[in-house]
C-alpha cells in the first residue's frame, strides 16, 4: 500500500476503533487513535507476519507492552484477516475471547499484555532465542510514555545493549499524556532519546503519523544495537475535541459525540481522496 | 558426596537415619545444577537465565561447559522472568535460575503474567528456598512462596524432597507444555527414595505406611517427618509418611485417603503456615466432609527469629524430635 493509501485505510480503521469502543461501552480512545498509525505502518509494511504465517517459527514477532490500547490492535489484526471483523462486537462481552487487553486466545497476539512494563523484557526474550537459533526474524514492542516510570524498562534497556540486540526494537508512542495529565508533570521521561543513547540504543525520532517517516525508521533495523522509535503522535489523533485531550485516556464517546468523530474522520477521508485527484 | 549438616540433626535423628538405611545425600542445589547440565548437553535448546546467580545456583560448570546456553541478566528478576517468557514463547526450553526469595516476590507479576497467563512452558527455579539463607534475614526467606504462586493458575509448584525428587522434578519440568515452579534449599540431607521409586508430577510418593497419624510434608521437611515416623514407631504410634513433592496440583486422592484412613493429619512445610500445603490440605480434606485432628507445622505469622536454617526448623518444630511430639499431642497421648 502507498503512503496515500494507508492514509486513507486510517481513517476507516480509526472510525472502526471508535465503533468498537462504543459497542463495547469501554476501551481506551486517546491512545487507541494515538498508536493506530504505527499499528498500520507495522503490520501492512515492517512485519513479516500474515494469518498464513502466525504459527510460523521465523515470522516477526510484536508484542504490544501498552497493553491497554488493545483495540487499536484487534483493529488492524481484523484489517489484516487474522479474523473476522465482527468478532470485534464481541470485545469484553461474556466468554468472548476478545479481552480487554491483548490475550493469546486472539489469533494474531504472541503474549498476554496489560501491566505495564513487561513487553520489553518480553520482546528481548524473544530476541535472543532469535539470535540463539540464528533465526533472521525481529521482535517489535510498543511502549506508553507512562509505562517508561516502570523499572522493568530499564532493566530491560540495559540488557537489549549489553546483548546487542540489533534485531530488537521498541517504539514509543509519545503521545506526552498519561491518565493523571501531562507526563512531564507525573513524572518526566524527558530527554528520552539522550537516555536511551545513553543506554545504548540507536534512536530515531519520527512524526508517529507519517507514514514514510515511521516506514524509514521501523524497516531498517540499527546496526549492532537495539532500536528506539520515538514516535511523536497525538492522543485522539484525527478527532478534533479528542485531539490532546487527556480525560479521552479512556472515555467512551456517547452517541452523539461518536457521530461527530464518525462524520470528521469521513471528511478527512473525503478530502485525501479529492487530493489524490 | 557432603555429609547432612550435623546441626541439622540431632545424634539421635541420625541413629534413627542410619537405622533405616538412608545415605547420605547432596545439596539438591547440585543435583539440580548436574541435572539441569546433563539436560542441556543433549538438547541444544535448553537455556538457563541466571540473575548474577549462576555462583549460588552452582551454575557455573553450565556456563563454562555451554556458555551459548546460559544468558545472563545482571541483577534484575523482573528481565529475568519476562526473558525466560520471551525465550519459553519462542520455543526455548528456558529455566530462570534465581533465589526464590526474590525470584517469588520481586517478579511475582512477571510469573504471574508473562509465564502463566500467557501459559508459555517457562520454568522458573527457586533456589535457596524456604530458609535456606538463616541468618541472613527475612530479606532472604522465601515463606510466602507456595501461598502466592498456588493462586495463579496454569503453573505446576514442586519442592523436592531429596536428590531423586530434584532430579525428577527438573527432567519434568524440561519436558512440561506449561509454565513450572520448582524450589529447594542448599543443605546437604539424605537420600529417602529406593531405587524403584517413581515420580509424577501431581501424584504424592508414600514413604511409609501408618493408621494412626499421617504426616503430610513437601519440600526438605520430608525427611524430618521420615524420621518421626520411625521415631514414633518405637512408641507404639504407627505414622504414615507422604511426600507431597508437588504442592500445585495437589494429589487429592492422596490427601483424602490418609483422611479417612488416619486419626490425624498433620502438614510439615517449610512456609509459613498461612496459604501454603497446610492450607490446601486442609481445605481438600473440610470440603470432602473429612475433620481429622489437624495441625499445620510450618512458620508463624511473626517475625522469624535469628538463626541458621536448623535453628530455625528446630525453633520451629520440624524435627524428628519436634514432629513427633507435636503427632503425640495431636493423637490426645
Amino acid at each position: 500500500m502507498t503512503d496515500h493509501e494507508l492514509s486513507l485505510q486510517a481513517t476507516i480503521l480509526r472510525r472502526r476503533l471508535l465503533r468498537l469502543i462504543h459497542h463495547a461501552g469501554a476501551g481506551h480512545t486517546g491512545g487507541g487513535l494515538s498508536c493506530l498509525d504505527i499499528l498500520n505502518v507495522l503490520y501492512h509494511r515492517v512485519l513479516r507476519v500474515s494469518p498464513a504465517t502466525a504459527a510460523d517459527p521465523g515470522r516477526d514477532r510484536y508484542v504490544q507492552s501498552k497493553g491497554h490500547c488493545v483495540e487499536a490492535l484487534y483493529t488492524v489484526l481484523a484489517d489484516c484477516g487474522f479474523f473476522p471483523d465482527a468478532a470485534l462486537d464481541t470485545v469484553g462481552e461474556y466468554q468472548s475471547p476478545f479481552v480487554g487487553h491483548p490475550t493469546r486466545k486472539t489469533p494474531g497476539v504472541e503474549m498476554n499484555t496489560g501491566a505495564l512494563g513487561h513487553g520489553l523484557p518480553i520482546s528481548l526474550g524473544m530476541a535472543m532465542a532469535a539470535k540463539l537459533d540464528s533465526a533472521p526474524y525481529r521482535v517489535f514492542t510498543l511502549l506508553g510514555d507512562g509505562e517508561l516510570a516502570e523499572g522493568s524498562n530499564w532493566e530491560a534497556a540495559m540488557a537489549a545493549s549489553h546483548y546487542r540486540l540489533d534485531n530488537l526494537a521498541a517504539v514509543l508512542d509519545h503521545n506526552s499524556l498519561q491518565i493523571t495529565g501531562p507526563t512531564r508533570e507525573v513524572m518526566s521521561n524527558e530527554p528520552l532519546g539522550d537516555k536511551w543513547r545513553a543506554f545504548g540504543w540507536e534512536v530515531r525520532t519520527v512524526d508517529g503519523h507519517d507514514y514514510a517517516q515511521l516506514t524509514g525508521a521501523l524497516a531498517a533495523p540499527a546496526a549492532g544495537k537495539p532500536l528506539f522509535v520515538i514516535a511523536n503522535t497525538v492522543k485522539g489523533k484525527g478527532v478534533s475535541f479528542m485531539e490532546n485531550v487527556g480525560s479521552w485516556h479512556h472515555r467512551v464517546p456517547s452517541d452523539g459525540e461518536l457521530a461527530q468523530a464518525l462524520a470528521e474522520l469521513s471528511a478527512t477521508e473525503q478530502s485525501l481522496r479529492e487530493a489524490a485527484g | 558426596m557432603s555429609a547432612p549438616a550435623s546441626s541439622m540433626f540431632t545424634p539421635a535423628a541420625r541413629a534413627v537415619a542410619a537405622r533405616l538405611g538412608l545415605k547420605p545425600g547432596r545439596p539438591n542445589l547440585e543435583e539440580f545444577a548436574d541435572s539441569l547440565q546433563a539436560l542441556a548437553a543433549a538438547d541444544r535448546n535448553l537455556v538457563a537465565v541466571t540473575s548474577d546467580s549462576r555462583g549460588s545456583g552452582k551454575l557455573a560448570p553450565f556456563g563454562r561447559a555451554l556458555p551459548a546456553q546460559l544468558v545472563e541478566v545482571g541483577i534484575a528478576e523482573q528481565n529475568l522472568v519476562g526473558i525466560t517468557a520471551g525465550l519459553a514463547a519462542c520455543g526455548k526450553k528456558a529455566f530462570g535460575v534465581s533465589p526464590a526469595c526474590f525470584l517469588t516476590a520481586r517478579a511475582l507479576e512477571q510469573i504471574k503474567n508473562d509465564l502463566c497467563y500467557s501459559n508459555v512452558p517457562g520454568v522458573v527455579v527457586g533456589i535457596s528456598a524456604g530458609v535456606s539463607y538463616g541468618a541472613l534475614g527475612s530479606t532472604h526467606h522465601s515463606l510466602h512462596d507456595l501461598a502466592a504462586l498456588r493462586a495463579i493458575p496454569n503453573l505446576t509448584v514442586i519442592a523436592p524432597a531429596d536428590n531423586f525428587e530434584t532430579r525428577e522434578a527438573i527432567r519434568y519440568a524440561a519436558r512440561a507444555t506449561r509454565p513450572v515452579y520448582v524450589r529447594f534449599g542448599k543443605a546437604a540431607l539424605f537420600d529417602l527414595h529406593g531405587p524403584t521409586a517413581a515420580f509424577e508430577a501431581g501424584r504424592a510418593i508414600t514413604l511409609r505406611g501408618g493408621r494412626d497419624v499421617a504426616l503430610l510434608a513437601t519440600g526438605e521437611t520430608v525427611v524430618h517427618a521420615l524420621l518421626a515416623a520411625a521415631h514414633l514407631e518405637d512408641r507404639g504410634v504407627a505414622a504414615r509418611v507422604v511426600s507431597l513433592h508437588t504442592v500445585k496440583p495437589l494429589d487429592r486422592p492422596a490427601v483424602l485417603t490418609a483422611g479417612r484412613e488416619c486419626r490425624a493429619l498433620l502438614t510439615v512445610e517449610e512456609h509459613s503456615v498461612n496459604g501454603g500445603l497446610g492450607e490446601a490440605v486442609a481445605s481438600t480434606l473440610l470440603q470432602a466432609g473429612l475433620h481429622p485432628a489437624f495441625r499445620i507445622v510450618g512458620f508463624p505469622d511473626e517475625d522469624t527469629v535469628t538463626g541458621s536454617q536448623a535453628d530455625l526448623f528446630r525453633h520451629y518444630g520440624i524435627s524428628m524430635e519436634g514432629l513427633a511430639e507435636t503427632a503425640r499431642q495431636l493423637l490426645g497421648d
